[in-house]
């Protein structure tokens, strides 16, 4: 009789995680996490241009022979590219189709209205944006050396740096989209929390502190490259 | 006191509505807001004109049926409903913005009122428990740790007004999907439904057109309640277990 009394099975998990706004804000956060903890890595790895060209050049050498000798030259760096690359898709998927269904859901906006929620959530789709434009920007620069000014040189990512933070607009969009780094981190770290059900009232101030201690620290370590090229501590 | 209305009206729901301006006069501080319409309303039936259409039922603020976002805010600048919101919070000469709640999953009706059948839908997909009908258990039969009664009963407080989904940017109706869910998920009368009951709730929240969540937070602002934030990311945790479980 197992045929008769087993109930409708519901669909399979990735189907109910993606047909459902929960679901998908669950795969922005975990997205966003993924992509937070290769910034620390990203900006830590950064500081090391304070150190001259021969620690900077070295340690970017050194990316390419992780996982060595079980990976070969590379293989580590193109897995975690995949990896980020998964992870923008999916967050910037998921983040277009919620957006689409927030501004559906609210069509006719009041008559009165009222200066709402803070700088950094009323901003996250922007940033994003911005965000989203400035990594493809970033990549042609320093990685490829498409839209690089000056002479790039493979695997000599000081002079590389130096190149692009000695222009004006390298810097304009660089400092730009660290601050809006720095916002985004702001809410959607605090928000990641509370998607993934780690948020309560007693531990909503920790987590809040941990989102503008994360945001702080990543705007200020990122811009202190920028910053250290124009003041000369790094040339 | 004498006061300026700014009132949206709106003949039916296919209809196009605008604000129309209205004078009032002689309005005591002592009234409550909607007694304050009461008094437009008698005017304007005796001008012969069509009164101001705005939900009411209990006036004790317990029921949920006032709605009403007055000046931008849903039940008006006091943490309170509409029906307990008194006079005495405006200043004699104030001009008043009086608009019905906004979003696509309550059309508005007529003037202030909107369709809010959407919420008995999704308290019809899950938030209800299954028992023997019949006489009333003995109480003391299924024991409850006082922790979790305090939970289920600060999420029970829920009168299903909607304000939550009126204040938030994304008309979302998270907080209250969530209080619902919260309040039967974390009792063991719940515990036979816990998680058909979220995945269901959640569901049919998505299906009626309400928007995600994006932690904006006006939705606890607004709550006449006071159901708190962390509601969501606790529905957030029941959502989350229930599709590891339900998928046998």
């Amino acid at each position: 009789m197992a045929l008769a009394t087993r109930t409708d099975r519901r669909p399979s998990l990735p189907r109910t995680v993606w047909d459902s706004t929960v679901g998908k804000k669950t795969v922005m956060a975990v997205s966003g996490l993924i992509m937070l903890l290769y910034l620390v890595a990203h900006m830590i790895g950064n500081l090391k241009i304070f150190f001259g060209p021969g620690d900077f050049n070295h340690y970017a050498h050194w990316l390419r022979t992780l996982g060595e000798p079980v990976m070969r030259w590379e293989w580590t760096l193109w897995v975690v590219r995949v990896g980020l690359v998964a992870a923008v898709v999916a967050h910037a998927v998921s983040a277009y189709q919620l957006s689409r269904r927030d501004i559906k859901a609210r069509p006719s906006k009041y008559v009165h209205k009222k200066p709402r929620a803070s700088y950094a959530t009323r901003t996250m789709r922007w940033g994003g944006i911005i965000l989203g434009l400035f990594i493809v920007w970033h990549i042609l620069d320093l990685t490829t050396g498409t839209v690089h000014p000056g002479e790039y040189e493979h695997l000599h990512p000081y002079q590389n740096v130096i190149d692009t933070f000695s222009t004006w607009y390298g810097n304009v969009i660089y400092i730009t989209a660290v601050v809006a780094l720095g916002f985004h981190v702001r809410h959607g770290f605090w928000s990641a929390a509370q998607t993934l059900g780690v948020g309560n009232a007693s531990r909503d101030r920790f987590l809040k502190t941990c989102a503008n201690g994360l945001a702080l620290l990543l705007t200020a370590g990122f811009v202190s490259v920028p910053v250290g090229v124009m003041t000369g501590v790094v040339s | 006191m004498k006061l300026t209305l700014r009132v949206w009206r709106q003949k039916n729901a296919d209809a196009e509505g605008a604000m129309s301006t209205y004078e009032v006069d002689n309005i005591s501080c002592d009234m409550s807001f909607l007694e304050m319409l009461d008094t437009l309303n008698e005017e304007l039936i005796v001008k012969g004109e069509e009164p101001v259409a705005f939900d009411h039922d209990c006036r004790e603020g317990i029921c949920g049926a006032c709605s009403l976002v007055i000046n931008g805010d849903a039940h008006g600048p006091e943490r309170t409903t509409t029906c307990q919101l008194h006079m005495r919070s405006f200043k004699d000469g104030d001009t008043i913005d009086i608009e019905p709640w906004r979003a696509a999953a309550f059309p508005v009706i007529k003037d202030l009122v909107v369709d809010r059948s959407a919420f008995d839908r999704i308290i019809q997909s899950g938030g209800y428990i299954s028992a023997p009908t019949g006489s009333a258990p003995e109480a003391h039969a299924t024991a409850v740790p006082k922790p979790d009664a305090d939970f289920a009963f600060e999420h029970a407080e829920c009168i299903g007004c909607g304000a939550c989904v009126a204040a938030c940017p994304n008309g979302s109706a998270m907080l209250f999907t969530s209080a619902k869910v919260n309040h039967l998920n974390v009792l063991p009368q719940g515990a036979p439904e816990r998680e058909t009951r979220v995945l269901d709730m959640v569901a049919q929240m998505d299906t009626e057109g309400f928007g995600g969540c994006t932690l904006t937070g006006e939705c606890a602002t607004a709550c006449p309640k006071g159901i708190p934030l962390p509601s969501i990311a606790a529905m957030n945790k029941e959502w989350l277990r229930a599709t590891r479980k339900v998928n046998r």
